[in-house]
């Protein structure tokens, strides 16, 4: 094992707000640092904060964040002598770890040999087992054949979990319900696993029902000092992964933490951990506790932690990798922790939609600011969000003195954080942390798949004061550019000599179509009238003031603000808790139909095609998987929309694609 | 410049009394305003089952948001042929100015939400009268068409005239006007011309037809059997004909295309820039209302009218000593430089040589002309005779004819006799002239003429020695009141702006906004160059 070697610039191999994160965490103990980015992240705030940025490659993430041999490269080019990897791309990666050594540079996390052991979790549920860390029943062997799988399936007992062997973080994951469905569900989690982690091997677990997902984050030092700071609550997931993460877990009491933290920490001691990493358990109702796998990095949710400790978890990382013992023994540290913490990630995503990535850009961003909350986030306005890399856009994390008040200051935050030019998952996950269910504490992993079951999320409302709102936002906008095109004296403005026509406007939110009327009574006062096909409603609206992002106005006598943000097509309007995308369509032909249900396969956003299970000529049933796509590290299996026959296919695996390209045509 | 003062008391019972006149009489014109709007209501959910927008909703969608918009000749026709009670006013045509994709625009929408849009004489004079603005303005015209033809109750009247409607589109085109034409509807016979001469033409499918014979008219004739689509339809024009350069799928969507050929006219590369640093009369307009009494007979100070049109109320006073009767100075509307014109009496022979004078002198400065009309004529009289009244009153009638400048006329109150030349009526062919709700235009005053007639009347018995019999008295006193109503009937400001006196009449609270547009609406015209041609452009 290679001694530790002081060093002074570090090298974030990451992106996004953990690389933000980590900047921070260096600037604080006097590091300088080093960012790297591909031609997607030129602008990105990461590389605007770090004191040099060099650049990778193309923006998909194999061409720049992938290439571990460019960010080696990197490292020495610009002198930083340690390397941090954040989460995701070659965070657990044990050949680039090792590379990084071999170049003479500081991995900042465990050794190659922990990654590798814990990497393959085939390997790593056998030497659990070892280790005598409860493991959940199921299959870990080597023989990958079909039927073999299938057979352990059924011996294991449906539902049963389908997981990739080299992976984690969801991805390569499929829960089968019966047997039927295991070939579909096992060819798409090998493809998935094979993509995301150049491995196609998978394992099988007894799927638990009704479980929750508790996790302990551990941390070990080169002096042998393993100690863990207890559990972190993820059972709020969605695709496996996680969106709402807590500490302390509403169903772990002192005496489980002490048990799950001992078998948390025996579980490191078996790999001989080094630095930060969490050992994900399935918590049953009844107590059980089953090791799941282990993360060797940083996790996401640390920040959870951080705040029951107060501490800087990425300092700790840092320090551990420049040899010191760890700053805090498991006494001091159960002494230490403090009151409750919830985070929420905020995606871009459509939750109504089955939480499909969404493209866009940061046309605005304001994150709650405010005592007991923190967010982490490498957002700046004016970034695109392309489809190369995670959903993730940035963490909100409330803190209280009890759970119930880190759940209300996080619904404010929930509240106040303003973000538009992309569909995000605010609404929903306002909705959740709302919840009485979200409130009691009891729940477990099935938590959204019941809340989808009774339409939580649902398709944004378009209602019609929204609409209202949007109109009299599109109305002032055009009329102040007229006026600034043209000079025009303000008293002509919106002015006619005779009694005036309303001005029709048709809006498109989502699915829903609102035919409007707007009649102007006098500057900025307006009477709309809006009808969104089930029925109508008439609000009088005045502008109080209207400034950059932020629309204050009187609404029936009420004063409401609103905030929105247009680009070339779209309004977007965050009001009430609610954001919402406006397309303008009052010149578009009433008659126009929706292209998706033309027969047309599109792409639902900029991609790479990975898979096409379909040819000229083939009849294919509706609901049928046609073409598989891969875009934001997620594969989208893009299927049939009626039965047919397929006319052609416009597409081929490997492809980028753009949003709504035609892939393939089916002719009913 | 010195700011005018205000002595007016907006707490008196004169003030209030004026206003409460003002606004009736505002109140009598927005109520035929509303009740052609009403009338056209009717046709909505005809419109709405084709899928059609209603023709004001056609303007409103062309217009840019927040676009002024400056109606022309809105109650043309009023009461006049089929319009019985006032419901049909507007000569079945919507016409006015604003902009449609930033730049300045003649609109020009058939009415066919009344009578089908079928041309009534006065809708046909009213199409003349928009031509005659977007050529001296040199505003594209942008028209909607929906029409039935000409009113063949009134073909007569509208045959002939209405030719000029054809030769005035040729000029346009041949003047570096482009005329922009949707076709929403019907547009047949002679009235396929319209689109035919127009230099851009979007058909909206399944709604456009444009041909000569419709299908019963030419199995009549010929004894063809041919259907509307093939005969005129969008697709066959689009397609075959090559009479449209666009086709549309509906009224937004011809609407959006004709949007972009305004846009793709690239028409504001020479528009010259704005004026800035404007600022607002000291008095606020809404006091107009209540400054000026209704009746012409009651005199004012018209200073109190300009103090609450001009930018800061301030007013360089032409030769004030000289005449107290015909005002004359120099201010600014919305930052652009005027010579203001107006009458507090009689024109006398000093007040016709101070304006002769002060209208030279803006042509010579190169500043357009306001004129702000009230006056119950020229000063008559011995002494104005033999002052040389006749002479002096011709200069300036000469010099109102002449200028060169642009020259824009209110008629805020009395518009009698030969004071109509002398403050720039319509036949002097103002750039544009509107008129305040209590407007009065006719050769005198009723009383006046009723007067008059009685006079003559008197001194035939007179004359022949007699005394008129009870009878024959009853018969004087019948005439009198008789002509008094006939006046006032036909001096009333609808009947004026029915025969296209005036461009339409307006709130005279809107009048700094109507003097403001139009006023950059002509300088406008005057900076651009066009770049004519001597056929118009032909389609091939």
């Amino acid at each position: 094992m290679p001694m530790p070697t002081p060093f002074d610039r570090v090298l974030i191999a990451n992106r996004g707000e953990i690389a933000v994160r980590v900047i921070r965490s260096c600037r604080a103990l006097g590091l300088s640092t080093v960012a790297v980015y591909s031609d997607a992240d030129r602008e990105a705030l990461h590389v605007r904060l770090a004191g040099q940025a060099l650049h990778l490659g193309a923006a998909p993430a194999a061409e720049s964040y992938l290439r571990g041999d460019r960010i080696i490269e990197a490292a020495l080019t610009s002198g930083a002598q340690a390397i941090h990897p954040g989460y995701g791309f070659l965070s657990e990666n044990a050949a680039f770890a090792r590379a990084v050594q071999a170049a003479g540079l500081i991995f900042i996390g465990p050794d190659p040999e922990s990654i590798a052991a814990m990497g393959d979790k085939s390997a790593a549920k056998v030497r659990m087992l070892r280790a005598g860390v409860p493991c959940i029943p199921g299959y870990q062997g080597d023989d990958q054949s079909d039927s073999l799988l299938l057979a352990q399936a059924q011996e294991h007992g449906f539902p049963v979990m389908i997981k990739a062997a080299a992976g984690g973080g969801g991805r390569g994951m499929r829960l089968v319900r019966d047997p039927e469905h295991f070939q579909r569900a096992l060819a798409s989690a090998r493809s998935e696993a094979a993509n995301a982690f150049g491995d196609g091997r998978v394992l099988l677990e007894k799927a638990l029902v009704g479980a929750r997902h508790v996790e302990i984050q551990v941390f070990g030092d080169r002096l042998g000092h393993l100690v863990h700071l207890g559990e972190r609550d993820c059972s709020i997931q969605r695709r496996n992964q996680k969106i709402v993460e807590e500490a302390p877990s509403p169903a772990v009491d002192t005496e489980l933490r002490a048990r799950m933290g001992a078998a948390a920490v025996a579980a490191a001691r078996a790999v001989d951990y080094v630095g930060a990493g969490t050992i994900e358990f399935m918590l049953t109702g009844t107590g059980e506790f089953y090791f799941l796998e282990m993360n060797t990095r940083l996790q996401v949710e640390h920040a959870v932690t951080e705040m029951l400790f107060d501490l800087d978890l990425v300092e700790w990382q840092l320090r551990i990798a420049r040899g010191e013992p760890l700053p805090l023994t498991q006494s001091e540290l159960d002494a230490r922790r403090h009151g409750y913490a919830i985070e929420v990630r905020l995606c871009s995503e459509d939750p109504a939609a089955e939480f499909q990535p969404q493209t866009g850009g940061v046309l605005a961003w304001a994150p709650a600011i405010g005592p007991d909350m923190r967010v982490d986030h490498g957002l700046t306005e004016g970034q695109p969000i392309g489809p190369h890399y995670d959903s993730l856009q940035a963490k909100l994390i409330a803190r209280g003195a009890t759970r119930e008040d880190a759940r209300r200051t996080l619904l404010a935050m929930l509240g106040d954080t303003l973000l538009l030019g992309v569909p995000t998952n605010q609404h929903f996950l306002a909705e959740i942390i709302a919840s009485d269910e979200f409130a009691s504490g009891d729940f477990s992993t099935d938590f959204i798949g019941r809340q989808l079951a009774a339409p939580a999320g649902g398709p944004t409302p378009a209602s019609p004061l929204h609409g209202a709102l949007v109109a009299v936002l599109l109305h002032h906008l055009d009329t102040r550019a007229l006026h600034t095109a043209t000079g025009l004296c303000a008293d002509l403005l919106g002015w006619q000599s005779t009694p005036a026509t309303p001005g029709r406007m048709r809006l498109n939110c989502g699915e829903s179509a609102l035919a409007c009327a707007i009649e102007t009574r006098g500057a900025g006062a307006f009477v709309v009238t809006v009808d969104n096909g089930t029925g109508t409603g008439s609000f009088a609206i005045r502008i109080i003031a209207l400034e950059r992002n932020r629309l204050e106005a009187i609404v029936d006598g009420n004063r409401r603000v609103a905030h929105f943000a247009r680009d070339a097509d779209q309004l977007w309007l965050r009001h009430a808790g609610v954001t919402s995308a406006w397309r303008d369509r009052s010149y578009q032909p009433a008659g126009e139909r929706d292209r998706t249900v033309e027969g047309r396969l599109r792409a639902p956003m900029d991609g790479r095609i990975i898979a096409v299970h379909c040819a000229a000529g083939a009849v294919v049933r509706k609901g049928q998987v046609l073409v598989v796509l891969e875009a934001m590290k997620m594969q989208f299996q893009l299927v049939a929309p009626s039965d047919g026959q397929v006319e052609t296919v416009a597409c081929a695996p490997g492809q980028q694609v753009k949003a709504r390209h035609v892939l393939a045509e089916i002719r009913a | 410049m010195t700011a005018l003062d205000s002595t007016i008391d907006t707490a008196s019972p004169d003030f209030a009394r004026n206003r409460a006149e003002m606004l009736a009489c505002l109140a009598e014109v927005r109520s035929v305003e509303e009740k052609l709007r009403e009338t056209e209501g009717e046709k909505a959910a005809q419109f709405r089952k084709r899928g059609q927008l209603l023709p004001r909703e056609r303007v409103a969608l062309m217009l840019d948001r927040g676009s002024p918009f400056l109606e022309i000749c809105a109650l043309a026709g009023y009461r006049q042929h089929d319009d019985k009670d006032g419901s049909l006013a507007g000569g079945n045509v919507i016409a006015g100015i604003g902009y449609v994709r930033g730049v300045r625009c003649m609109l020009n929408a058939s009415n066919s939400a009344i009578k089908g849009g079928t041309l009534t004489p006065w809708g046909m004079r009213k199409i003349l009268r928009m031509q005659e603005i977007a050529l001296a303005q040199k505003l594209p015209m942008v028209s909607m068409i929906e029409s039935g033809g000409a009113n063949l109750n009134y073909q007569a009247e509208v045959f002939i005239e209405g030719g000029r409607v054809f030769a005035n589109q040729a000029a346009l085109s041949a003047a570096g006007i482009p005329q922009i034409t949707v076709v929403h509807g019907s547009s047949t016979a002679g009235g396929a011309y319209m689109p035919g001469l127009s230099d851009y033409v979007v058909m909206v499918r399944n709604q456009a037809k444009v041909f000569l014979a419709g299908p019963p008219l030419l199995k009549a004739a010929t004894g063809e059997i041919a259907n509307e689509e093939d005969l005129g339809g969008a697709e066959m024009h689009a397609r075959i004909a090559g009479t449209a350069e666009f086709i549309a799928e509906d009224d937004a969507d011809g609407i959006r295309i004709a949007r972009e050929i305004v846009a793709s006219l690239d028409w504001n590369r020479a528009v010259p820039p704005p004026a800035t640093g404007v600022a607002e009369p000291l008095f606020a307009a809404d006091e107009l209302c209540g400054v000026v009494p209704v009746h012409y007979s009651l005199p004012y100070d018209c200073r109190e009218v300009i103090a609450r049109i001009v930018d800061g109320s301030e007013f360089l006073d032409f030769k004030s000593e000289y005449d107290t009767q015909t005002i004359c100075g120099r201010a600014r509307i919305h930052g652009l430089a005027v010579g203001i014109v107006a009458n507090n009496g009689p024109i006398t022979v000093h007040g016709a040589a101070k304006a002769g004078q002060f209208l030279q002198l803006c042509d010579q400065a190169d500043i357009a002309l306001i004129f702000l009309m009230n006056t119950t004529g020229f000063m008559v009289g011995t002494e104005a005779e033999q002052g040389g009244m006749v002479k002096h009153g011709s200069k300036l009638i000469q010099a109102v004819a002449n200028v060169r400048v642009p020259r824009i006329t209110v008629v805020i109150g009395a518009s009698f006799g030969a004071g109509n030349y002398g403050m720039c009526g319509r036949g002097f062919g103002p750039d544009f002239i509107f008129a305040w709700p209590n407007a009065r235009t006719a050769v005198m005053g009723g009383e006046q003429a009723a007067k008059v007639m009685d006079i003559v009347g008197r001194e035939r018995f007179a004359r022949t020695g007699t005394a008129p019999s009870p009878q024959e008295e009853a018969q004087l006193v019948a005439m009198s009141a008789g002509i008094v109503a006939q006046f006032d009937r036909e001096s009333h400001p609808l009947a004026a702006t029915a025969r296209l006196f005036d461009d339409g009449l307006i709130d005279p609270r809107d009048t700094r906004r109507v003097l403001g547009y139009t006023l950059s609406i002509c300088r406008e015209a005057r900076a651009r160059t066009l770049k004519g041609n001597s056929f118009g452009v032909a389609r091939f």
